[in-house]
């Protein structure tokens, strides 16, 4: 579903990805783990776009996107929840998620996103309490939740989450991967950065390791969480 | 599953159409109120205020439209008004054109010059944003000083005519009053409905955080530069009445310093209120006049009144009127 080939890309303080490889199968979920400054979030923005590549090719379903635009990365199918959720603060929970539907609502398939937004109701069941609430005075866990419903809206093929248990409680951090888990369960494809590694490597079936821009580590997740090295600089064990 | 996702979907539409219902009344109300300003005014020189006031209403509300609304800062929204009011005011002296064309000219030079600056300039953010806005007035003050046989210089463009209709002139203040009244409530209509859309409310997300609109397949840039031309074309037809209504445009009137009025203006009546652009115009208006008695002190007070809006209210007056009705809802809900 996903290939990404030698990637390189940078800020105008130089190159942060070096010749990254990675691929992402239809059904799995994959992790990228490492740092903070690993550059797990400049993979991803890479990914959607935000962060035009320098060098390499991201393919998505076999067309290649590395020049494409966001609007057009999400109009083939790739969501990106981003690092620290970026929910619309004053806009209230319904108009987020309508706006997740922007590009389908643009198309007139209001039916089909009125069906979906009841799945991620169904999904979230705190946010249909909180539908006419403005989503900036959600708690840290309700936006995350908010942020991911908002980027199910689009209907992806592809989910990409930046960090969604940045700044959560623990047991709201369960919550959130036990959905995401349950999301992949009913076939979502999902890419995931996580800095925190237990947690990930819990739920997904492989896993790259990031450090300075560059893949250290891949594997299944089973066979990194019992790599000595992952174990030491990433689970604290 | 059908039943529920049918019920969630109409209670928001339903929703949305009273919220819109209640501006659009709201809205009306208004304007057929000022519609008695000409029997209500005291004299001619207090009807040319509301005048005045339907100009500089389309000017903060489209400030608004593109500061509040869209997240981006532009000093430079004088120096459309003065390209609106010189594309009307040259093409009508010099090419004996009729205002009515220059009105909807007004609008496509400026719409087209902020299209052609927007499109670099708007790859920029917050202050890189607004020192380019800012360059920009420079330039086009430069500009009208400088082209003296198009403008006439810092003498000003005299001599420009005034609308007519259907043969009768509309340079009466009454009748001139009752045109801009149109004008503004059309442009106000045309803001509210924009907001008020699904295209609207991409605007917003982009005064949210932009990221978060790109990551949901917002074109971000296309939506930039179409709001600043729009708000730049507001600005010209808002222009165009003034230099018809004056009969007279000098570059002063559109200097830097009027652009950083405008801006003020936006932040006292509310950033991204829509109701907050008539208390910007109205101040706009009224103020020079309050404080005319205090001569030297008029800044002053004036400087000082701001600081103590911003420090108190810092959603801008609208934000008065806001809570209000926000408590008569309670009450109506409580009984």
């Amino acid at each position: 579903m996903l290939e990404v080939k030698a990637l390189c890309a940078g800020y105008d303080q130089g190159d942060v990805l070096h010749a990254l490889d990675l691929s992402v199968r239809a059904g799995e979920i994959v992790c990228l783990i490492g740092a903070n400054g690993a550059g797990k979030s400049s993979t991803m923005r890479a990914i959607v776009g935000l962060l035009r590549p320098l060098r390499g090719e991201i393919l998505l379903n076999g067309v290649r996107v590395e020049a494409a635009t966001p609007d057009r990365i999400v109009a083939a199918g790739c969501a990106l929840v981003p690092e620290g959720r970026r929910v619309f603060a004053p806009m209230s929970v319904a108009e987020n998620l309508e706006m997740g539907a922007y590009q389908r609502l643009k198309r007139g398939e209001r039916d089909e996103v009125a069906r979906d937004r009841e799945f991620v109701l169904n999904l979230f069941p705190r946010l249909e309490e909180r539908l006419e609430q403005p989503a900036g005075t959600l708690s840290g866990g309700e936006q995350q939740m908010l942020a991911i419903g908002r980027a199910l809206m689009a209907r992806p093929s592809l989910l990409l989450l930046d960090e969604p248990s940045m700044g959560l409680a623990p047991l709201v951090v369960k919550d959130i991967f036990r959905t995401i888990a349950d999301l992949n369960q009913a076939g979502a494809t999902v890419l995931l950065a996580e800095q925190n590694a237990s947690a990930a490597l819990k739920i997904a079936e492989r896993a790259y390791v990031l450090a300075e821009g560059r893949i250290a580590r891949s594997g299944s997740a089973a066979d990194l969480k019992h790599d000595p090295t992952v174990r030491e600089t990433y689970l604290g064990v | 599953m059908n039943a529920p996702v049918k019920h969630a979907s109409v209670q928001d539409r339903s929703a949305l159409k009273r919220e819109r219902r209640r501006s659009l009344m709201l809205l009306a109300a208004i304007w057929l109120g000022f519609l008695v300003w000409p029997a209500i005014a005291p004299n001619n020189y207090i009807l040319a205020l509301g005048s005045f006031f339907g100009i500089y209403l389309i000017l903060i509300a489209s400030l608004n439209l593109l500061m509040g609304f869209a997240g981006q800062i532009s000093l430079a929204h004088g120096a459309f008004f003065g390209l609106g009011a010189y594309t009307s005011g040259v093409l009508a002296v010099k090419a004996d054109v009729s205002p009515w064309i220059g009105l909807p000219s007004a609008f496509l030079v400026c719409a087209v010059v902020a299209t052609l600056v927007g499109v670099p300039a708007l790859r920029l953010k917050g202050h890189y944003l607004a020192m380019a806005t800012l360059g920009l007035n420079a330039i086009m003050t430069v500009l009208f000083n400088e082209l003296v046989f198009l403008t006439g210089g810092p003498n000003g463009l005299i001599g420009v005519p005034g609308f007519t209709l259907f043969g009768v002139s509309l340079a009466n203040e009454t009748a001139f009053f009752y045109f801009a009244w149109t004008i503004a409530g059309l442009v106000m209509l045309a803001i509210l409905n924009l907001i008020q859309s699904r295209p609207g409310r991409a605007l917003r997300s982009l005064a949210g955080n932009e990221i978060g609109a790109a990551c949901l397949g917002i074109n971000v840039t296309a939506y930039k530069v179409v709001v600043f031309a729009i708000s730049a074309g507001f600005a010209g037809v808002a222009g165009s009445l003034y230099v018809h209504k004056n009969n007279f445009a000098s570059p002063e009137t559109f200097s830097f310093f009027i652009s950083v009025l405008l801006v003020v203006m936006v932040a006292l009546g509310g950033w991204g209120r829509y109701w907050g652009a008539f208390i910007g115009a109205a101040i706009y208006v009224a103020a020079p006049e309050v404080f005319r008695t205090l001569e030297d002190m008029e800044l002053f007070m004036f400087g000082l009144i701001m600081i103590l809006v911003m420090l108190f209210f810092p959603s801008g007056l609208v934000s008065l009127f806001e809570r209000a009705g926000g408590a008569l809802r309670r009450r109506e809900r409580a009984r």
